[in-house]
């Protein structure tokens, strides 16, 4: 178990470090100077938010600038970028075919209040971060008393651990690639933040993949912690969904998000049931999107969920490397195929962290280590929806 | 009430929510029910007051209108005037037309005479928006508002800090971050105002089985616990019960 464990730590460990290279570009209708300044080259963290950026981004840009108040957003080829949904996952969304570095553009006035809600900085992120965080201990324990009583410094600390006052670091590897302007942005503290987070006693999800694995690798060796219980337990989703009318081989040939109207996204707790199955991430989509699982593949056995023997034949020392995710499934079924929703609609990707992940992985592995820091596991699907 | 009807309701609350073990929540379908039952029964007994409409809404922006299996959506009571010059205006509220972009006006709406605007010649006149969206999470409803002058200008949450009564005001500023946040709509994804639904499944619970609240039908103990809801979430926000609805039992 502390092995599996350990295993974990690395996965969030990966989760806590990844990292979008972004290439900021101020709007031109700000530029007052010629030449107009040249892109920042910021490396932000996946699980940060871009209005903490603003103290980086703010000292290269302010020479140029018209006179007036700031009021900052951020758009990418025209669409005014939400603030208070993670870095990492605006770009899983937007950008089909990753885009590195990613070219954003930053406007220092004309803030869209009509589409965004307003934002003061870091104080705004900080509030809806904890607000999300309620909503995930809500969804978990059945109440948010536990964020609700935290105490101020408590709060505080989780938070610093979150953003980790987003330290800047010069980082010569990267000056030397062309980017003379790159700056690394430290993601959070990951120790600072599970330590504080203990306190907030979040009930556990059962790692049915971790369990099984070591379950089987440590019988007759005495260890009496893994009981086989069955648990069941409701997970915080995001879920975001891109739906696309057009068909489409190469995710090159996919058309931009122009409007945040071709997406929805929900917050839906996902209830893990396990009768006698691992509960999926198949099994997790089906009840996340119901409408677009035909009763045909309802009625399939083989796609309610992947039998136990066939999960315990995974060798524990994969569980946490990403590259698990992308080979597991070679030997099991190809649920990729097999994920044909109703005759006319097709789930086309799904990406967690920046991670494609196969259906047939545990959802509980999911959960347990591709969290974001709020608790919830935001989940980027893109579909083809019929005409 | 006889005894006959009595048990009737004991047996469909049993089978809606285990009574004793009941922890104030509804499911998003029993919300439905309950809202369009509270919607028909507010019109049928105020109809001088603007009523509340069901607005349907796809889960996914995309998704053909015959795949809505399952309809959700949202109650909605639009324009309507929240500038209280004095306390005795509070039940005067009444709508006009500010001429601001809205998607889900029910039609009905213009049917209502304006002849009882309330008049100011001394501020401006501040207008609200309310929908009641069911919230996943929580498993409750939750009320959105947003606020704006004649001229369609939005409030800030300060400015409507100021229209509210005097009692949640009070409290506001203590609990900013646990009360009203400036969230996005959940289907119209824009900004607006939410009342946090924290504590609300913890009040429902006593509202909900402190009062008399036999009925014998599904809908009407869905409704009530509209009812409920709303006579302790309007308050905040200057909307009272209209007493003929609590009457009429």
């Amino acid at each position: 178990m502390r092995k599996a464990l350990q295993k974990r730590m690395e996965a969030q460990k990966y989760v806590w470090e990844g990292a979008i290279p972004l290439q900021i570009h101020l709007h031109e209708s700000q530029v007052t100077t010629l030449p107009p300044p040249p892109p920042a080259l910021i490396l932000a963290p996946r699980i940060g938010y871009l209005p903490l950026l603003v103290p980086l981004i703010k000292p290269h840009f302010r020479s140029t600038l018209p006179p007036g108040v700031d009021t900052i957003w951020f758009e990418y080829r025209g669409l005014p970028l939400k603030w208070y949904i993670p870095t990492g996952v605006l770009f899983d969304l937007l950008c089909a075919e990753p885009e590195r570095p990613w070219n954003i553009t930053v406007h220092f006035r004309g803030y869209p209040g009509n589409v965004l809600i307003p934002c003061d900085g870091e104080d705004s992120v900080k509030w809806s971060f904890i607000n999300s965080l309620k909503e995930a201990a809500y969804i978990i324990n059945g109440n948010c008393k536990n964020v609700m009583n935290m105490s101020q410094s408590d709060q505080l600390e989780l938070w610093h651990s979150v953003m980790n006052e987003h330290v800047q670091v010069d980082c010569p590897a990267i000056e030397k690639c062309l980017f003379k302007f790159f700056r690394l942005v430290l993601a959070g503290n990951l120790e600072a933040y599970l330590r504080v987070s203990s306190k907030l006693k979040l009930a556990t999800i059962e790692d049915e993949y971790t369990s099984l694995c070591s379950s089987k690798s440590q019988q007759g060796s005495g260890e009496t912690d893994f009981t086989g219980q069955v648990k069941t337990g409701r997970v915080p989703v995001r879920l975001y969904v891109w739906g696309l009318s057009e068909d489409f081989d190469d995710l090159e040939d996919i058309s931009q998000v122009d409007s945040w109207e071709k997406i929805s996204y929900v917050n839906r707790p996902v209830e893990i049931h396990k009768e006698g199955k691992c509960f999926t991430l198949h099994d997790a989509m089906k009840n996340l999107l119901p409408e677009f699982f035909s009763d045909e593949s309802l009625s399939d056995s083989k796609l309610a969920g992947v039998d136990f023997e066939d999960v315990q034949k995974i060798p524990s020392e994969d569980v946490s490397s990403n590259k698990v995710v992308e080979d597991r499934g070679q030997n099991a079924y190809e649920h990729r195929e097999a994920c044909y929703i109703s005759s006319s609609a097709e789930i086309k990707l799904i990406r967690i962290q920046g991670i494609e992940p196969k259906l047939e992985i545990p959802f509980s592995w999911l959960v347990n280590n591709l969290l974001n820091p709020d608790h919830f596991l935001h989940i980027c699907v893109c579909v083809k929806v019929p005409q | 009430m006889c005894l006959a009807t009595l048990e009737v309701f004991w047996t469909v609350i049993e089978v809606m929510m285990d009574v004793c073990n009941w922890d104030g929540t509804v499911s998003a379908k029993d919300f439905r029910i309950g809202a369009l039952s509270f919607a028909q029964k507010w019109e049928s007994l105020n109809s001088a007051f603007p009523p509340w409409s069901w607005v349907p809404c796809p889960k996914h922006s995309w998704l053909a209108s015959h795949e809505l299996l399952q309809e959700e959506g949202y109650l909605s009571l639009e324009n309507i005037c929240i500038s209280r010059p004095n306390e005795e205006d509070i039940d005067q509220n009444s709508q006009t037309d500010p001429g601001e972009e809205e998607t889900s006006c029910s039609e009905k709406e213009d049917d209502i005479d304006d002849a009882t605007l309330v008049q100011s010649n001394h501020h401006e006149l501040h207008y609200c928006d309310f929908h009641v969206v069911y919230s996943y999470t929580f498993r409750v409803p939750v009320l959105y508002l947003r606020a704006y002058c004649s001229d369609g200008r939005p409030l800030l949450l300060d400015e409507i800090e100021k229209e509210l009564p005097a009692c949640s005001s009070k409290e506001l500023p203590e609990t900013k971050w646990a009360f009203i946040t400036q969230e996005e709509h959940p289907y119209l994804k824009r900004p607006w105002y939410k009342l946090h639904p924290c504590g609300t499944s913890e009040f429902m619970k006593l509202l909900f089985l402190g009062g008399d609240t036999a009925q014998p039908k599904l809908e009407v103990v869905l409704e009530l616990y509209l009812l409920s809801w709303f006579s302790a979430v309007g308050q905040v926000v200057g909307l009272t019960i209209p007493c003929k609805m609590l009457n009429d039992r």
